[in-house]
């Protein structure tokens, strides 16, 4: 080799650090552009490895690479400017954060010398976002951005993901200033490390633990997708032949139309998983974190079972529920070496005991089972609506949803058979979340069907990401349940206020079809009951266009079961008139 | 109950203010906190005096070991350990108090660090018990001010909080 190959490749701030994207695979770029960050947008001009996604506002970006994140398993990057880019961007850095999404936020700064002095688009983005960040770095020489991305993305990917914001003052990336360039293929902290493996004797009594229980449920969260443990999780759970029930976040790791699987557990979790919850004498926790909307009180929280809990964060163990048997480690590893334990053990189970057990889940089952009224309205039911979208796309599309009664209605009525599917912000809760959710989803796979569904009132939070989508050709389908209310804020008005509706109406609502037509996409309102399929059918069937169907619902319609906030587990209203 | 933790952290800008964030945010109390460079100038080492139910406690070091850039730590009061605090009270002496000062400086084993013919800066080191104990000593006397440094500690014999 010559002497000039072996010389490192001189580079400026904005190229190494378009070059350190590229070296970890880094595909799309979710970002907008601006002052503080014009020699990046440079630099990402004069390349083509790297596709850079122009959003209409910057949350959009947060999410769409969010989703991304959630879909793929790898980091998801956005890239905007100083001051309200980096602000426009935090809700998005706190979605991703309360949900553990892998992501790198790249903002701008101003000049290096101008901080502190309030000039123009500056802000402490390093504290604002403090609180909502795995971590965050300032780039305080152009020669450690090399490092500093290699760290950003060992971070936000490993142990419990997360968030990491790269703040880069301008004059990091001055374009004339060239230093050699040289990608670490490690990077090695001595104050983080994650753990690798859980604790043997731990797994060991878990097991022991499980196999001697009477009336055992596994209870798994959004750590089990994250882990990508779910094929370990579904051997699992079919050696033991447990029931199995999953959070929010953590639908699809078990699949839905499994006969073991009891649907979602929680404040909107079916009958029978909060009932077998309540009733289990031993709760195999997976990487889930007993939020308080799955375990409503939590000192009343299933009083009767051992606890055996497997995260990989530490302080997720006994937070909220102290766990009897805590494991720390990668649920994958500890799943397996569960697996394996279970293989080899000489422990009998209480057939007899498991028996009983199924028995009383069938019962609660058949008394509740995820059914709804279909007698008292003329309307189409928001329930139907979701049912019908799942039938017709054989359970496997890619959905996305916004925050409200059409979340939960998505989450109890389509049957997830494959983990990474259901993509929601389930820990923030953020409207405005679905639409560009789905487009870092159709963007990456855009031979897969995308589902956004959605309400009118969570729809336009984000709705200028329209204009994206035709951009980009995001043919993406929004299922817009449009009750005209915010569904779940006029629910709770109906139960704890008198029905008195206090800003729970949306006024004015524009005219979805014309809307959506004005931004170059098919608009289809649909209203009738007869008509929901036929125009689901159209819908699907345009793969080359963006289909928005505003499908008009019942307005009165709650979401059940519904846990009675401050109770037990087992404490339901079931429908209007029914409660346990 | 009260508890001393002591943090090996990163020496970085923003290192402390990710401690106070997290306190903040999540509601722990801080009593006192102090925190200085090592003999290895890229490690700190700060001192946090806390005080919460076993739970909230264990809560605080899980998730101060969270935080990125905290090396290490360890709750010195699970063990025999020192504490110190040191203290500076200007006080009011003049007068036949002036005298009275004096004395009770001395059985605390304070020493007066600045006399002005109406004043003394006392300084006192201990644990922040004795530091209570002689301010309450010392309450009959008018206090100008008080300064006080935090509490430092460290473990008795061989165990050390180091890499």
């Amino acid at each position: 080799m010559s002497e000039a190959s072996q010389a490192p490749e001189m580079l400026s701030g904005g190229e190494m650090l378009i070059r350190s994207l590229k070296e970890e695979g880094v595909e799309y770029v979710y970002g907008y552009p601006g002052g503080s960050v014009l020699h990046i947008y440079d630099a990402l001009f004069q390349q083509e490895d790297i596709q850079h996604v122009l959003v209409r506002h910057e949350q959009a970006a947060t999410h769409m690479a969010d989703a991304y994140a959630r879909a793929s398993g790898k980091a998801g990057v956005v890239l905007v400017t100083s001051g309200p880019g980096a602000t426009n961007a935090v809700t998005g850095i706190a979605t991703a954060y309360m949900d553990s999404i892998p992501m790198i936020v790249i903002t701008g700064q101003v000049m290096s010398w101008l901080i502190g002095d309030d000039a123009f688009q500056e802000t402490d983005m390093m504290g604002i976002s403090r609180p909502v960040v795995k971590h965050s770095f300032t780039v305080r020489n152009p020669e450690d951005l090399p490092t500093i991305m290699k760290k950003a993305f060992y971070i936000a990917e490993s142990g419990r993901p997360g968030p990491v914001v790269v703040d880069i003052p301008k004059d990091m990336t001055t374009p004339n200033d060239k230093y050699p360039f040289h990608y670490p293929d490690k990077v090695k902290m001595r104050s983080y490390n994650p753990v690798q493996r859980g604790h043997s004797g731990q797994i060991k009594k878990a097991v022991q633990a499980l196999l001697e229980a009477k009336r055992p449920i596994l209870y798994t969260g959004g750590g089990v997708i994250l882990g990508q443990a779910s094929e370990e999780l579904t051997q699992m759970a079919h050696m033991l032949e447990y029931p199995v029930t999953n959070t929010l976040m953590g639908l699809g790791a078990f699949p839905g139309t499994d006969k073991q699987f009891v649907g979602m557990l929680g404040m909107h979790g079916s009958y029978e998983a909060n009932m077998a919850m309540h009733n289990s004498d031993c709760i195999l926790a997976v990487g889930a974190r007993f939020d308080d909307r799955v375990t409503n009180k939590a000192s009343e929280f299933c009083k009767d079972a051992t606890i055996i809990h497997i995260d990989i964060d530490p302080s997720t163990i006994s937070k909220n529920v102290d766990a009897h048997i805590p494991i720390v480690g990668p649920v994958k590893s500890v799943l397996k070496e569960m697996i394996e334990l279970i293989k080899g053990s000489k422990v009998v189970k209480d057939t007899a005991a498991h028996g009983d057990w199924w028995k009383r889940i069938e019962e609660w089952r058949e008394r509740h089972g995820g059914r709804y009224r279909t007698d008292d309205s003329e309307l189409l039911k928001p329930q139907y609506v979701i049912e019908e979208a799942c039938r017709l796309t054989n359970g496997d599309a890619y959905v996305t949803s916004d925050v409200g009664q059409h979340q939960m209605f998505a989450a109890q009525y389509y049957k997830f058979n494959k983990p990474n599917r259901w993509i929601n912000s389930g820990g923030l809760g953020t409207m405005g979340f679905g639409l560009p959710a789905a487009m870092g989803v159709k963007m990456n796979y855009p031979d897969e069907e995308v589902i956004c569904v959605t309400g009118e009132g969570s729809i336009q939070m984000n709705i200028q990401e329209l204009s994206t989508c035709k951009q980009y050709d995001l043919n993406l389908k929004v299922l817009n349940l449009n009750n005209g209310y915010l569904g779940m804020v006029k629910q709770w008005q109906d139960l704890n206020y008198e029905s008195r509706y206090s800003h729970s109406y949306v006024d004015s609502l524009p005219d979805f079809v014309k809307l959506v037509e004005s931004y170059g996409h098919v608009g289809m309102k649909i209203e009738k009951p007869s008509d929901l399929e036929p125009a689901l059918r159209e819908a699907f069937a345009m793969k080359d266009r963006l289909v928005f169907l505003d499908v008009v619902v019942e307005p009165t319609e709650h979401v059940y079961p519904m846990q009675i906030p401050n109770g037990r587990m087992c404490d339901m209203l079931l429908s209007k008139t029914e409660r346990t | 109950m009260r508890r001393i933790i002591s943090v090996l952290m990163e020496n970085e800008s923003g290192a402390l203010a990710r401690v106070v964030g997290l306190f903040a945010q999540r509601g722990y109390n801080i009593d006192s906190l102090t925190v200085a460079p090592t003999e290895d100038p890229t490690l700190s080492r700060m001192t946090l005096v806390t005080h919460g139910s076993d739970g909230v406690i264990e809560q605080i070091t899980k998730q101060l070991n969270k935080l990125i850039e905290v090396v290490k730590l360890v709750d010195l009061s699970e063990g025999v350990h020192i504490e110190r605090e040191t203290m500076m009270v200007k006080v009011r002496a003049s007068g036949a108090g002036r005298e009275e000062l004096k004395r009770t400086a001395d059985i605390f084993r304070g020493q007066i660090v600045d006399v002005t013919a109406s004043t003394y800066t006392i300084q006192l080191t201990g644990t922040s018990e004795k530091l209570d104990a002689f301010l309450d000593a010392i309450s009959n006397t008018t206090i100008m001010e008080v300064v006080r440094s935090g509490v430092s500690g460290i473990a008795r014999g061989d165990k050390v909080l180091a890499l």
